[in-house]
């Protein structure tokens, strides 16, 4: 079977060679990117079966608007959002309430320190 | 042209009217308001109608006789305190004893017209009330946006702040669950990486301290005539260790040139400098220092043989948390604080900082400090 893609989008390169550790292990192929502009790249000659992208990179709602692009022409791709930013900002990202769904163009919403278990169910639920 | 809307609240129709004919038509500007003001009058001849109307459509300004048939003018104003409304008020007082004045002026009004009036004595009060409408307007912006910027630094600072620990922590995992293998040496990356975070996350709190230091203290008793050769040499040893250990040679050329500061300022920002200038090269590359007096000014020069930047990655440099990232500066730890520091410090000294950059040649430094 082939294996699925992932593609991850995170402007801290320790985040990248923490989780690409973890999705390779899992038996994903991962194509790892450190900016918005380098993810839209590969966007125009790739295609992920997943995102993970994070929020704030070039700028800070970087992940949105890769979101928005990646679910423009390829709504079928689960994106999921994560970042070290959260409530503090007092801006409350949960997009798992049908409201903000529809403006925020992402599947999935994850506060970073979560816990890698977390994350493999999550992609086990998107990608299985 | 702003348009002010004035509710007259008397019960006799005479004032009303002849208060609303004064009044539309009149403009109100000073040079210091960047919009004239007009005015458009309504009128309530008892205290029920005209609370009656603030509720529907409140006015910028209330003109508010005290004796009136039902409620009084006192009490309307009472309301208007204890509903928190952000009218301006003037009171209409045809007897203006001082226990009234005193009352009203705790209530919150603005200004007292004694009746009767001439319509120069009610257009000069109008105008101070559009004054002090002006200002009150203009304050309530500087706070929600002083409020805003703060907001958006602290919000920023956490993220900063937890990044690190994130990275840690998931490091910290990695090794307590074993993922590399069961040597230590398959763990040499990873331990390297996370003391890599740690001293980012050092300098990130060292240079906050620095941060909140320029931005709380403004400290006269502070200043004294420093030598900047002095403290440009201070920071020089400091830098020195890292500047051997990557081959670096630093130049300096400077006379004693005196300055009146406070010598801490200096420090921070030779440091900043510097230690840019060492991070921020290659291997090999050279730093120079250079002290200038020129006629009004003293100029800082920082010079390095380093990476360089692009014009758009220059724009960018003196914000707050910016860190210039790029494939050059991957593995360069920072906190995106320095240079906004520097320009701060050089700010308060009513100076400046500029910057020129080649990629791949190097950038140039150079601060200017007026000599009052």
């Amino acid at each position: 079977m082939k294996k699925k893609t992932i593609l991850l989008a995170d402007d801290d390169p320790d985040v990248i060679f923490q989780l690409k550790h973890h999705l390779e292990r899992w038996g994903y192929e991962v194509v790892a990117v450190e900016s918005r502009a380098e993810a839209e790249r590969y966007l125009e000659i790739g295609c992920p079966d997943l995102a993970i992208l994070d929020l704030m990179m070039e700028e800070e709602d970087s992940g949105f608007i890769l979101s928005y692009r990646i679910k423009k022409c390829r709504p079928e791709v689960p994106v999921i959002i994560s970042t070290a930013v959260a409530a503090e900002r007092g801006i409350s990202f949960s997009i798992n309430s049908p409201g903000s769904r529809s403006w925020i163009k992402a599947d999935h919403y994850l506060e970073k320190g979560y816990r890698m278990e977390q994350l493999r169910l999550l992609l086990k639920k998107y990608l299985d | 042209m702003e348009t002010l809307s004035i509710l007259v609240v008397d019960d006799e129709p005479g004032i009303r009217s002849g208060v609303k004919r004064i009044l539309e038509g009149h403009q109100v500007s000073f040079p210091f308001m960047d919009e004239d003001y007009q005015f458009e009058c309504r009128e309530a001849a008892t205290g029920e109608e005209a609370l009656l109307m603030l509720e529907v459509a409140p006015p910028e300004i209330l003109l508010l006789d005290n004796k009136l048939p039902g409620i009084d003018g006192m009490e309307v104003l009472e309301i208007i305190k204890q509903k928190n409304m952000d009218i301006m008020v003037a009171m209409i007082t045809s007897y203006a004893s001082l226990e009234i004045a005193a009352k009203a002026t705790d209530d919150g009004a603005r200004d007292f017209i004694p009746k009767p009036f001439t319509p120069a004595e009610l257009k000069s009060s109008i105008d101070l009330i559009a004054k002090q409408y002006f200002l009150k307007k203009i304050t309530r912006t500087m706070k929600e946006e002083g409020k805003k910027i703060r907001y958006q630094f602290l919000s920023v600072l956490s993220h900063e702040l937890k990044s690190p620990l994130n990275a840690l922590e998931a490091y910290l995992r990695m090794i307590h669950e074993r993922e590399l293998g069961d040597s230590l040496n398959d763990y040499d990356a990873v331990l390297e990486r996370s003391l890599q975070r740690v001293e980012g996350m050092r300098s990130l709190i060292m240079d906050l301290l620095d941060f909140t230091k320029i931005r709380l203290e403004r400290k006269e008793d502070k200043m004294e005539r420093v030598d900047l050769k002095d403290r440009a040499q201070l920071a020089l040893a400091t830098i020195k260790p890292l500047a051997i250990q990557r081959n670096i040679k630093i130049r300096f050329t400077g006379k004693k040139l005196y300055y009146d500061a406070d010598p801490s300022d200096l420090d921070i920002m030779f440091n900043n400098l510097l230690s840019n200038a060492v991070k921020y090269n290659r291997e090999g590359g050279e730093v120079e220092l250079c002290l200038r007096q020129k006629q009004q000014h003293l100029e800082i020069l920082v010079k390095d043989t380093g990476i360089g930047m692009s014009e758009e990655e220059v724009s960018l440099l003196f914000k707050e948390f910016v860190r210039i990232k790029n494939s050059r500066t991957r593995g360069i730890s920072g906190s995106g604080l320095g240079l906004s520091i520097v320009s701060k410090i050089a700010e308060l000294y009513g100076g400046h900082i500029y910057v020129e950059s080649v990629p791949e040649k190097g950038s140039e430094f150079s601060v200017i400090l007026p000599l009052t």
